[in-house]
């Protein structure tokens, strides 16, 4: 497809720590296509985050990409200059975190936060920089924009700091913008307003959104596709409806059950998925999940599985969902 | 349910914070944390509480463990008055209501191992003077809840956030109380992790035959694991009825707004969803009028000059608002 905007091909961050070298991402590969909504799930620990940072290369010193490509309309995001990043920050690729109110410096005006990031990137000058400013924060839906424009970030709420974040990264038209769980911080209510936000202006502007979350409620409303992470690697990589009716490795079961549903049934036992994610310094030489796995058997505790295509666009890596062997949901249960 | 036993009376209960100007001299105001809560928690049952942030849900909380001193209003338990400091039976209270707090990590003394966080309630109520016996007993709770009893040695940075929760659940078990204050006990915790508290949470009860106030903006959380729910905002309870009607039949505009705005449970579902205009009013200053009404779609003149109570609507389902009257 020529659509293609952003391309991540078999990324390997690792943090090298005294105790040992933890494998936060392990060999992750993903596309992303013009107004294409990419859903990224898993628990904490799961790499889903640091992933993120190593697309707008805002990796703490500690980690290091060892391997992998990030291409960005076809460009080499990891061999950019400096220089090239700032351009590429902001203008191609821009983040929207999860604390809204920590994203924002608390000693400077929200506007000239945001005119700063106008002047850099698209060299307006003052008078411009304040109306499109002001533009971009009526178009978010924040009420009074001229008066919001010289408030501080602490004068307002977490909601209205998310859409000043939000705003913030649209009004430098970024191809693509991360979300790193943006609505994570705020209530449903705001959560609500904000997400048909972002559905909103991505239809307009016809962006490509990386949505990080791990609320999955958010991406059956938001995403088109998803893709699961546990312990650094994908799982399990899906269109939405079919993850959601066929959902095929063993972790995205416990996922989908382990959620309390408002329509299921009150008071009774939640399925569980055993354990705790596994220590990331000793992850990387059989499936990760195994020893939480009702599933297991020998060979997933031999070698890592592979990612494969079994249905178009389903993708799982599970040594017992394969071409040849087909799983099913509650089948006979071997304790690995 | 009249022949239910109440255990926990919350009567006309308000709380008020005093929050000095921001410009110097100016005159101190009035935050109105909580304000003329009623509740009734009956003896065995789980009540929900949720509500966004800021509506006074934690609040209610602390005021119940005795974190905070109400402005004004009576808490009655067990038919008394809920006084902590009463000379003879005000410490004995304290180890019939314990509180778990939302943050895993914060609420337990980095400086002290596993056993002596479960030990210290016991030694401070002096409820086990015998060394040996207490030790029995940390180790018993740790079973209860769940953690290898080797672990008692360990300190709390030593264990998973879960495990953590755990070991809070295990403390404030210590004294075998008879009401649990949960303030968003699972909040910080992974789906699949929370699943394991929450069932926990379900054990514990039907075991020891515990009473809940759990406390969680997630509303998905609150259905799982309550009997009945109060719906706060601002400050208010604005609906109070069975977990299963709640869902089935909301009553007041601001929970079926809260309904809608949850989150779909499958990629097929289409939510219509029902728009709140803004964000929660400041409860700083004079509170005039039903706490919504800045943001009701039904809003009237009367909904700005008049505060609407709990009225019961039958099946003990109460809401207050002046579209039921």
């Amino acid at each position: 497809m020529d659509d293609l905007i952003l391309e991540v091909k078999d990324l390997k961050t690792y943090f090298f720590l005294a105790s040992g070298t933890a494998k936060a991402v392990d060999g992750v590969s993903f596309q992303l296509h013009k107004g294409e909504t990419l859903g990224v799930v898993g628990e904490s620990g799961s790499g889903k985050s640091v992933m993120s940072k190593c697309v707008i290369r805002l990796l703490e010193k500690v980690g290091r990409i060892v391997d992998g490509e990030i291409r960005f309309e076809g460009k080499d995001v990891l061999s950019f200059s400096e220089k090239e990043l700032r351009s590429y920050r902001g203008q191609d690729v821009s983040m929207i975190f999860q604390d809204p109110m920590t994203s924002l410096d608390p000693v400077f005006r929200v506007g000239d936060q945001m005119m700063e990031n106008l002047r850099i990137h698209r060299g307006m000058d003052k008078a411009e920089a304040k109306e499109v400013a002001i533009q971009a924060l009526r178009s978010v839906g924040i009420p009074n924009p001229e008066a919001r424009f010289e408030a501080y970030p602490f004068e307002l709420s977490g909601g209205m700091c998310q859409r000043v974040i939000i705003a913030m990264a649209l009004c430098c038209n970024a191809k693509v913008i991360i979300a790193d769980e943006p609505t994570t911080a705020l209530d449903v209510t705001v959560q609500a307003q904000v997400l048909r936000l972002l559905k909103n202006l991505q239809k307009e502007n016809q962006m490509a959104l990386m949505l990080i979350t791990h609320n999955l409620g958010v991406v059956w409303d938001m995403c088109d596709t998803v893709m699961v992470m546990y312990a650094g690697k994908i799982v399990e990589k899906a269109p939405v409806k079919s993850l959601y009716s066929n959902p095929l490795h063993p972790y995205t079961w416990g996922l989908l059950d382990s959620t309390p549903s408002l329509a299921g049934e009150h008071k009774s036992e939640l399925k569980t998925i055993a354990g705790t994610p596994p220590d990331l310094r000793l992850t990387g030489t059989c499936c990760n999940f195994y020893n939480r796995c009702p599933y297991a058997q020998p060979i997933c505790t031999q070698c890592v599985p592979e990612l494969v295509e079994l249905e178009p666009g389903h993708l799982v890596a599970c040594h017992r969902q394969t071409e040849q062997v087909h799983l099913k949901r509650g089948e006979e249960k071997n304790g690995g | 349910m009249a022949e239910r036993e109440v255990l926990l009376q919350v009567r006309d209960l308000c709380k008020e914070f005093k929050v000095r100007s921001r410009k110097l001299g100016g005159a101190t105001q009035v935050l109105h944390a909580l304000s003329h809560v009623n509740l009734d928690v009956y003896r065995g049952e789980t009540l929900g509480i949720i509500g966004e942030s800021g509506c006074g849900k934690s609040t209610l909380g602390r005021c119940i463990v005795g974190l905070h001193t109400p402005t004004s209003g009576a808490l009655t338990f067990e038919g008394a008055p809920l006084d902590y400091h009463a000379k003879e039976h005000g410490k004995a209270l304290r180890s019939k209501i314990q509180m778990i707090f939302q943050d895993p990590y914060s609420s337990l003394n980095p400086r002290k191992t596993c056993k002596k966080i479960v030990e210290e309630p016991m030694l401070i109520h002096n409820t086990m003077p015998d060394a040996k016996k207490r030790e029995e007993r940390v180790q018993e709770l740790m079973s209860v809840v769940g953690l290898d009893a080797q672990h008692v040695h360990r300190f709390p940075h030593e264990f998973s956030g879960g495990q953590r929760q755990r070991i809070n659940i295990a403390r404030a078990l210590s004294l075998n109380p008879d009401l649990l204050v949960c303030d968003e006990p699972v909040s910080a915790l992974d789906v699949s992790i929370q699943a394991q508290v929450l069932n926990l949470f379900g054990r514990l009860q039907k075991e020891f035959g515990l009473t809940y106030v759990f406390i969680s903006h997630d509303l998905s959380v609150i259905k799982h694991i309550s009997d009945r729910i109060a719906i706060m905002y601002l400050g208010q309870v604005l609906e109070l009825c069975d977990a299963a009607s709640i869902y089935a039949k909301p009553m007041h505009p601001y929970t079926q707004a809260l309904l809608s705005a949850i989150p779909p449970t499958s990629p097929f579902e289409e939510k219509q969803p029902i728009e709140l205009q803004g964000d929660i009013p400041s409860p700083i200053g004079e509170q005039k009028g039903c706490p919504l009404a800045s943001r009701c779609p039904h809003c009237t003149e009367r909904c700005r000059q008049e505060c609407p109570h709990l009225k019961d609507q039958g099946d003990g389902h109460q809401v207050a608002c002046f579209l039921y009257e």
